[in-house]
């Protein structure tokens, strides 16, 4: 837990009249898990998409340290900043739905591999088989570590909503990122189901893997994270460890408060 | 087997080969493309002035068609592509009639609406192809069994699921590393490359070609034949062209009624199976 990997820097994004995130810095340390709270409207989202490539913020920079190497996300389109090894996932799961669960999973290899147009034709390209074995196997056993593997040829639309967070979990895990991006994973799961996710997510956390989470409720992310960012109204009204977040008042006034 | 139906067969073949083509582009891609036939008398054109002009042989006009005429794809494919849906439908049913619009005004080159004569027929060593269909027919088959051939392989490739997941949600596509317009302008390349070559075994065929063999009707006729079949199915493309091309010859005894039997054929084969013969 030493140098940054990802640096949001004074990121600023309005829709119309809304200031959805206004001056936003944080930092993600490499091989963290950083979670990104507060309430509904505070801005979470907007800037997992401001991240991704999905929207551009008015201003501001997002700055990747991939491999040592400094590069600037903002600009990127989407498929450039998975390229750099960012994975995401979304808050109302967004699946493949007209295919299987193996597809979808095997869809999140797309980035780590590189046969062209000629070498997916013809049949003696050494390479693209190669690749596609390499794919399957890699899919396949994220499916087996995510308790899927018995659904892994039916249609992802026919799972559980659980098991379809899991499939969407896989299909990010598959580009083998370096930071995982992860929008409220945990909403509507079980009590159960909370509790093996936060586990898997330590597990990852231990292979090296660094985390960025969205979550609502407090209660269960604080035990993972070793840092917690706190937005409302599109601005970052605290942030630290865990302890420490959960005791500042102005946590307390704006998020709990909020609550009450 | 008369010259009649060796005629038919070779219609329903080059069908046959037009449905694969526009399958890459709507059935894999997803791109409702309303200007396909432009793509087919590109092809056509391309190779009839390289052959007058030039005296290129039909052997080396059929690359230079499919290449030309995938060129063209992507090019109008461009602006056309950053809409969405029915907006794109329409663009490239704009593009398809400017393409024949220009074929039917720019005298000087493609004769107008009379469009151009005396284009050769191919020849193998010593084997000439003539008038009969025959040859054209065997041709045709070759030339879909290898663009069935690549589609089948493309759809079990990283690139045919990629096109899945864009069709199904392109912005999960997008941050799983998939670029979409790169995506589609592949498809777009691949379907006018398929449809330049037919043009241009419809050129040699005939040895004459006119504007209005590529006009509007023609790109709904192979839409028609690749929704028939089941968008993105290989054998489904093959199938519809062929019961769409055979099917008005088979009616044909009921003279009048024919189209309008035609018509109806199609809509209880819709209203039975929407997902078309091989749709899943
Ligand atoms: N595409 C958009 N167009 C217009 N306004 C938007 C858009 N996306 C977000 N907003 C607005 O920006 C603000 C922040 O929304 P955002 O979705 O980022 O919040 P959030 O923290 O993820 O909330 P939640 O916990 O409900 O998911 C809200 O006021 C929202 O209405
Ligand atoms: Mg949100």
């Amino acid at each position: 837990m030493s140098e940054t990997l990802l640096w949001v820097d004074r990121v600023t994004k309005r829709f119309g009249g809304v200031v959805a995130l206004s001056q936003v810095s944080f930092e993600v340390r490499r091989g963290s898990i950083v979670s990104l709270i507060g309430p509904n409207g505070a801005g979470k989202t907007t800037l997992f998409n401001c991240v991704s490539g999905v929207i551009r913020p008015e201003e501001g920079v997002i700055r990747f340290f991939s491999g040592g190497q400094e590069e600037r996300l903002s600009g990127l389109a989407p498929h450039e900043v998975a390229r750099m090894g960012i994975a995401r996932t979304f808050q109302n799961i967004r699946l493949f739905h007209g295919m299987s669960v193996m597809e979808n999973v095997r869809a999140g290899t797309h980035v780590r591999t590189q046969a062209g147009l000629l070498e997916a034709v013809w049949p003696w390209a050494g390479r693209a088989r190669q690749e596609e074995h390499w794919a399957f196997d890699r899919s396949m056993r994220l499916l087996e570590r995510l308790d899927l593997a018995a659904a892994a040829h039916r249609p992802a639309d026919a799972l559980s909503y659980g098991q379809q967070r899991r499939v969407e979990l896989a299909r990010a895990l598959a580009s083998d990122p370096e930071l995982l991006m992860l929008d409220e994973p945990a909403a509507g799961l079980t009590r159960q189901e909370k509790e093996s996710l936060m586990e898997f997510l330590r597990e990852l956390q231990r292979e090296g893997l660094t985390i960025l989470l969205i979550e609502h409720d407090m209660k269960v992310v604080m035990p993972v994270s070793d840092w917690v960012v706190v937005l409302d109204y599109g601005a970052k009204i605290a942030e630290g460890v865990p302890k420490g977040v959960q005791e500042d008042p102005r946590v307390i006034e704006a998020y709990l408060g909020a609550r009450a | 087997m008369n010259p009649y139906h060796t005629e038919i067969l070779a219609t329903a073949a080059l069908y046959a080969l037009l449905a694969l083509g526009l399958n890459l582009i709507v059935g894999y891609a997803g791109l409702l493309h309303l200007g396909y036939a432009a793509f087919f008398g590109i092809g056509a054109y391309t190779y009839a002035l390289l052959n007058l002009h030039l005296g290129w042989p039909f052997w080396a006009g059929l690359p230079a068609a499919g290449l030309v005429a995938g060129i063209a794809a992507v090019l109008l494919g461009l602006p056309a592509i950053r809409v969405r849906g029915d907006y794109l439908a329409i663009v490239t049913l704009g593009f398809g009639e400017i393409v024949r619009v220009v074929a039917t005004n720019l005298e000087g080159w493609t004769g107008g609406p009379n469009g151009l004569m005396g284009i050769a027929h191919p020849s193998i060593g010593p084997i000439r192809f003539g008038v009969d269909a025959g040859p054209y027919f065997v041709l045709l088959v070759f030339l879909v069994a290898a663009v069935a051939w690549i589609s089948v392989r493309l759809r079990r490739s990283r690139l045919g699921l990629a096109w899945l997941a864009i069709k199904e949600d392109e912005l999960a596509a997008g941050c799983l590393g998939v670029d979409p317009l790169r995506m589609k302008l592949l498809a777009l390349a691949l379907g006018g490359w398929v449809a330049g070559m037919a043009g241009c075994v419809f050129a040699a065929k005939q040895g004459t070609i006119t504007p209005d063999s590529f006009d509007f009707i023609q790109s709904v006729m192979i839409l028609a034949m690749v929704i028939l079949g089941g968008l993105g199915s290989v054998a489904g493309a093959i199938w519809g062209a062929a019961i769409l091309s055979i099917a008005p010859e088979l009616l044909r005894e009921f003279s009048t009624y024919r189209m309008l039997l035609f018509g109806l054929m199609m809509i209880l084969l819709m209203r039975v199976r929407p997902q078309g013969l091989f749709g899943k």
